[in-house]
């Protein structure tokens, strides 16, 4: 599981915001796109292409996209 | 798990009434523009029905349950099974099927009572009908599903308001020799809390507070006697638990998965659904969607989906069909059963 990859695949979930906006130290939560439906996107995404289970708590525990990468491989 | 089978037991028909009204979520303005889109096109809902005042989900599923049995042309002294599944009963006394079982001019040697569940409520109560009607040989069942889910929700509320809708179904059940259900059900009630309506039952009653608003966050404003939804918990109730339902049902009735010509999901997420198609493995086009144009109609999307989506092949060819339904409770449960050629109404709008 790469951090790279994983950043990608987290940018291709957003509609709105411009891919070269998502960096490992983007914190997520601060763009203006983040919202309730994005919670669900991530969820799905994690779920299909890493076969692993987030919550929305794991989420709100994340700031950055890194760290939410290393809570998707510590699961 | 609850695996079992029921023979002796046929789907007969099917009917649905939905009202005329339609709301348009692409108007829904406590979201904005961009976000009405991705929504649209992740939940997959752009159009609500929405019943008007005074108008019940027994009046809907009355309508349906008419209509049907006209088509079916049976006669009423032969219905000896009622149910009622619905979470928005006329009444919280009486049960609102013995006010059907009058409207509808049924015998008096007709059992009717309601079921209290939501989005699994079509595949239990297809189970509760099967069940009644193995002691009853030549019995006939009707079971009607419904809900008016928009009466029970804040239109200041994001995250219920663009998902729900109201209709009413009445499907026919009746004993047959050659025909059997199979189910597997489920119940976790340690996160009873994700979809709830907390006040006016007798555990909170209706107080002067339940009516008060509370912002729990920008664009989620309700009071305690409107609908609650963690929608995140539910998504991952729905990825953990639906695929494993369904293939523990198919292996443990020894069902192959490309037998089954379409499985029919209650229509809660298109987001949701297609992630569970994906698990299974399944090709799209055995997966109908009636989302767009009818929303979150809470137990009654099953029959509904059926009815709008597959209505030509119900009504002309054999087919093999994979129900499954899922929600508050949490309750959750599929079936799988062989229908021919059955009576399937036109949609009926109020």
């Amino acid at each position: 599981m790469l951090l790279e990859e994983f950043v990608e695949k987290f940018a291709d979930c957003f509609n709105q915001t411009s891919a070269a906006a998502f960096k490992p130290e983007t914190e997520f939560k601060k763009l203006s796109e983040w919202g309730s439906m994005l919670v669900l996107i991530v969820i799905a995404m994690v779920d299909a292409d890493y076969e692993k289970v987030i919550t929305a708590e794991d989420l709100k525990s994340a700031v950055t996209v890194e760290q939410l990468f290393e809570i998707v491989k510590s699961k | 798990m609850a695996v079992f089978s029921i023979p002796n037991i046929k789907l007969s028909g099917l009917s649905a009434c939905v009202p005329k009204h339609t709301e348009d979520n692409k108007n829904f303005s406590l979201i904005s523009e961009e976000d009405r889109e991705t929504f649209i096109n992740t939940v997959g809902i752009r159009y609500r029905r929405v019943a008007a005042d005074g108008v019940t989900a027994s009046d809907l599923c009355f309508t349906a349950a008419e209509k049907l049995l006209n088509d079916l042309n049976w006669n009423r002294e032969e219905i000896k099974v009622l149910v009622f599944v619905t979470q928005t009963p006329d009444y919280l006394i009486p049960n609102t099927s013995s006010l059907l079982q009058e409207k509808l001019k049924l015998s008096k040697n007709c059992l009717a009572f309601d079921v209290n569940l939501g989005c699994s409520g079509y595949v239990y109560g297809l189970s509760i009908v099967s069940s009644l009607l193995q002691n009853m040989p030549g019995g006939k069942a009707l079971l009607l599903v419904g809900d008016i889910s928009t009466r029970t929700i804040s239109m200041k509320d994001k995250s219920t308001a663009p998902l729900f809708s109201d209709a009413g179904t009445a499907t026919a059940v009746e004993f047959s020799s050659s025909h059997q259900i199979h189910f597997n059900l489920q119940t976790d009630g340690k996160e009873f809390d994700d979809i709830i309506i907390s006040d006016g039952g007798y555990r909170n009653p209706v107080s002067k507070n339940s009516f008060t608003e509370t912002e729990y966050e920008k664009g989620i404003v309700r009071n305690n006697l409107q609908m609650k939804l963690d929608g995140a918990k539910i998504f991952n109730f729905a990825l953990r638990e639906i695929a494993p339902n369904i293939n523990t049902l198919l292996t443990e009735k020894q069902i192959e998965k490309s037998t089954i010509d379409y499985f029919v999901f209650h229509q809660a997420n298109k987001l949701m659904i297609e992630s569970v198609r994906k698990k299974l493995k399944v090709e799209p086009e055995k997966v109908p969607y009636s989302l767009y144009d009818f929303g979150n109609t809470s137990s009654a999307t099953v029959p509904l989906t059926m009815l709008v989506k597959l209505r030509e092949q119900l009504v002309s060819q054999k087919l093999n069909l994979l129900l499954s339904g899922f929600g508050v409770g949490l309750s959750w449960g599929s079936c799988y059963l062989e229908t021919e050629k059955i009576i399937c109404s036109e949609l009926i709008e109020i």
